[in-house]
């Protein structure tokens, strides 16, 4: 009954850096909480009606003094936000060699699925000390993954790609919360964050149970793996392919570089960066930003794709992109 | 001896003598006729007053009994589904149906004409007519309510409410969309009768702080409450044909729902907030006997506030999968307004030195709304830092902060403002004591609520969870405690206000002894408020300073 948890695990590198911003916070707080409140007090005992306390010399306007409380304040203030800024544009950027993982919100489940192939529901199985970059998208509604412990939040939007990364840095099963109101079992959407020594990561990747009644099953293919097989299914290969008769740009190497597209003018020619959003904006809408060169012939997919195997796809595409990183 | 039994002997004005006035505003006419077809401010005062009574008690219950399903962990007193209509009940009727139009429409209605020395309001007939459509739009709300409820929070985010609810959005909505209309001629008549009609003398400078705060307020209103009726407008498109706006599958943007949605409701929280600052200016320099300290400050720092409210919405939206840059520039906004609303503060604290401090109910409202609002503010600024917010958006943390602010502040000062004109508006008394005990009842209550969230907030405890995990148990129940004896606070002044219209002690004009032109009025006051319109002379709150002790 007594055992009241006061203030949560630290569970990722970001996490007591945000604290300590809230440390500060809570000075702030208290110091002008007690400050005001003590005045508050000792003014109504002090001037209460009645009392001998001098009233001489009493003022009801000040110059000085309302300038220190612009002033004062100014420059506090100045100095929270230069603070949790700082830390918020760090939360911001991923670094560029960020694991990536995948996760489909749906109501009102996680479905989290590993490049290397293993998926799972609810649960999401991390290494420690490994940076791991969130790429998510939603099903239906608006959601939000959200892992106290690492103080990381972001919400999950149908139709659009998200992220959030962060790197654990210490071993335990953390709560997984949806943080955003999705309806009816929104309070039962969730569940755990394991974070495992890389090595027994690496073994749960390939099947192993976490030991934590996460559960085993056999290996199954990568993402990219699965990806390439529905890229057949869905009879990609019958324009992107290497021997397609149909004229429509390859995709090997397209992954990270610069792609020439033509501008809304329909004449000039501008580049952007093939990332994980032009591919997917490509394969919903091909129309919205044909290749420089090409003819708008490719059908839409928004519709025919589900989310899982559009990130299955979006894998593949990725794995015979260029190597160095890319966000 | 109190304020009240001292200048009961030598009432303020001189204009009236202590006696009940045989004829007023209550007695001139006396059929339901007269009340339902009134043009009288005094009178739509009280019929707002009854009506957002009775709507505060439909939100409180739903409040209730959410905090009797949080006591345990596990969901066994509701179904999810229901407790999800619980807090979509609670925070749509407290904050479009009591919150919105407490203050301006109970007290504004009330005491903006006898502040500024006019007769009634500038467009009577429009204010009646403003007390109509709000009822209209209650019942729209009741009957959604009624038909099987709502479960998609106040906030009625996209696309789960166009596309994914099965409940009674539509009809829900309405009621907010048709509620606004009575806000905006609301905010349009104060702003009319503040331009056009105060009495000869009443300078702009020489206004009561609380009509400040009724024109700041009503320019939000009438500025912000369009595009919430817009907003609802483009939901209900999409939920009955289907046109996509908002819901990706149809090709619209989730996110410009919640830019449309906050660029309401974040001012929607000044309208909420500045008439209690308005409040509180009367209250503290009346029984501090002082005038108050930096007059101009505590006016400019509403109009700044009022302007400044509508450039912040996107700090509801750090997380939303707004960029990065955005989120920069709407945390430095959001701080900035942390500097008017910091004048107020201190500016109250300096009031309170070398005043002759006595601590009347009304006075014990305004103190504990202090620091109440202290807290809310600071945490304000918590949730303001980016790298913070990131962690507690959509966390108990959040719903803790803006009740310190909605309910720590602006019901504390609407009570206390109750309190407070209660003998001008009833001409009786309330018991003393039993007025003292509801002010502390709700302060201790309040904190008892409320704390407790800020803790389970940080642990990680996400809003609108019907089930949470065990290990929040304890600090649930603390919660739930302290919700008891909070409703215990609120159920008091309801019985014993209703008891004082039979039994109160006759008031007199002045019981306060209170500068003000509304106190120049016999109590209650007559229909048309002056026998002859005032002429002013002197700059507000002129009260005397107390030089050493009084016998």
């Amino acid at each position: 009954m007594w055992d009241i948890p006061l203030f949560p695990e630290q569970a990722s590198t970001i996490a007591g850096r945000v604290d300590n911003v809230f440390f500060v916070l809570m000075a702030i707080t208290v110091f002008f909480t007690v400050l005001i409140g003590g005045l508050v007090v000792f003014f109504a005992i002090r001037y209460r009606k009645g009392s001998t306390a001098d009233r001489s010399h009493a003022f009801s306007t000040n110059l000085k003094l309302e300038a220190a409380w612009i002033g004062i304040p100014l420059v506090i203030v100045l100095g929270i936000f230069a603070m949790g800024t700082q830390v918020f544009v760090e939360m911001f950027i991923p670094p560029k060699d960020a694991t990536p993982i995948y996760v489909v919100g749906k109501q009102w489940m996680w479905k989290v699925q590993h490049p290397q192939g293993r998926s799972e529901i609810n649960e999401i199985h991390l290494p420690l000390g490994r940076p791991v970059r969130l790429i998510m998208t939603s099903q239906d509604v608006i959601h939000s993954f959200y892992i106290p412990a690492f103080r990381m939040k972001q919400d999950v939007l149908p139709g659009r790609l998200t992220s959030e990364w962060f790197q654990p840095s210490k071993v335990g099963r953390y709560h997984l919360f949806c943080a955003e109101y999705c309806g009816t079992e929104h309070s039962k959407m969730g569940g755990w964050a394991t974070v495992m020594e890389p090595s027994a990561f690496q073994k749960w990747l390939k099947g192993a149970p976490d030991g934590a009644g996460g559960g085993s099953s056999d290996a199954s293919p990568s993402m990219a793996t699965t990806g390439a097989r529905l890229f057949e299914k869905y009879h990609c290969t019958g324009c992107h392919g290497v021997n397609s008769e149909f004229k429509a740009p390859k995709l090997d190497g397209v992954y990270g570089g610069q792609v020439p597209i033509m501008a809304a003018n329909g004449k000039d020619v501008e580049f952007v960066t093939a990332d994980d959003r032009y591919i997917r904006d490509s394969i919903l809408l091909p129309k919205s930003q044909v290749v420089a060169g090409y003819e708008p012939v490719m059908p839409p997919y928004k519709d025919v794709l589900k989310e899982e195997e559009l990130l299955q796809i979006m894998e593949y595409i990725k794995s015979i992109g260029r190597k160095e990183g890319v966000r | 001896m109190s304020v009240a039994e001292e200048t009961q002997a030598r009432p303020r004005g001189g204009i009236a003598t202590s006696v009940f006035p045989s004829q007023n505003y209550l007695t001139s006419e006396t059929t339901v006729k007269s009340w339902l077809l009134t043009t009288d401010h005094k009178r739509i005062g009280i019929l707002y007053m009854i009506s957002i009574t009775f709507f505060f008690f439909i939100g409180g219950a739903a409040a209730t009994i959410m905090r009797m399903e949080l006591a345990t962990p596990r969901g066994d007193l509701l179904r999810s589904d229901l407790y999800n209509r619980m807090f979509t009940l609670h925070g749509v009727v407290m904050v479009f149906f009591f919150m919105v139009p407490s203050i301006p429409a109970v007290l504004g209605n009330f005491l903006l004409p006898m502040q500024i020395g006019a007769r009634d309001l500038a467009f009577p007939r429009i204010n009646l007519l403003s007390w109509y459509i709000y009822m209209v739009g209650g019942l729209f709300t009741l009957a959604a309510i009624l038909w099987g409820g709502v479960d998609t929070g106040w906030t009625f985010y996209t696309p789960y409410s166009s596309m994914y609810s099965n409940s009674n959005v539509l009809l829900a909505a309405t009621g907010v969309f048709v509620v606004g209309f009575s806000s905006i001629l609301t905010g349009l008549n104060f702003i009319v009768t503040v331009h056009k009609m105060r009495a000869p003398g009443m300078t702009w400078f020489r206004m009561p702080l609380f009509v400040w705060a009724q024109y700041a307020t009503s320019i939000i209103m009438i500025l912000g409450t369009p595009v919430l009726a817009i907003t609802i407008v483009l939901l209900a498109l999409e939920r009955v044909m289907r046109v996509g706006i908002f819901d990706p599958a149809l090709g619209g943007d989730p996110i410009l729902f919640q830019h449309l949605f906050w660029f309401y409701s974040h001012p929607a929280v000044y309208i909420m907030i500045i008439p209690g600052f308005g409040v509180i200016n009367e209250i503290i320099p009346c029984f501090s006997r002082r005038k108050i300290f930096g007059y101009r400050f505590m006016a400019v720092a509403m109009m700044a506030i009022a302007i400044l409210g509508f450039l912040v919405w996107g700090h509801h939206m750090f997380v939303s999968g707004q960029s990065m840059y955005a989120g920069i520039v709407f945390s430095i906004i959001s701080f900035m307004i942390g500097i008017p609303t910091a004048i107020k503060v201190f500016n109250w604290t300096t009031t309170l030195y070398k005043g002759s401090i006595s601590a009347d109910t009304p006075m014990l409202y305004a103190l504990g709304y202090i620091g109440l609002f202290l807290i809310g503010g600071l945490t304000g600024l918590v949730l303001a830092t980016l790298a913070v917010d990131v962690h507690l958006h959509d966390t108990y943390f959040v719903v803790a902060h803006f009740h310190y602010i909605m309910v720590g502040g602006t019901v504390m000062a609407y009570l206390g403002g109750v309190h407070f004109w209660w003998p001008k508006i009833t001409g009786r008394m309330y018991p003393e004591l039993f007025g003292k005990l509801s002010a502390l009842l709700v302060f201790v209550g309040f904190n008892l609520t409320f704390f407790p969230q800020f803790v389970l907030g940080y642990l990680g405890m996400p809003r609108r969870y019907h089930e949470y995990p065990a290990e929040f148990g304890t600090l649930n129940v603390l919660s739930s405690a302290g919700a008891s004896i909070l409703a215990l606070g609120y159920v008091l002044p309801l019985v014993y206000l209703l008891l004082s219209l039979k039994f109160g002690k006759i008031a007199g004009p002045n019981p306060w002894g209170a500068t003000g032109l509304e106190w120049q009025t016999p109590s209650p006051p007559t229909k048309h408020n002056f026998e002859e319109t005032p002429i002013v002379t002197e700059d507000p709150y002129e009260y005397e300073i107390q030089e050493g002790p009084s016998v």
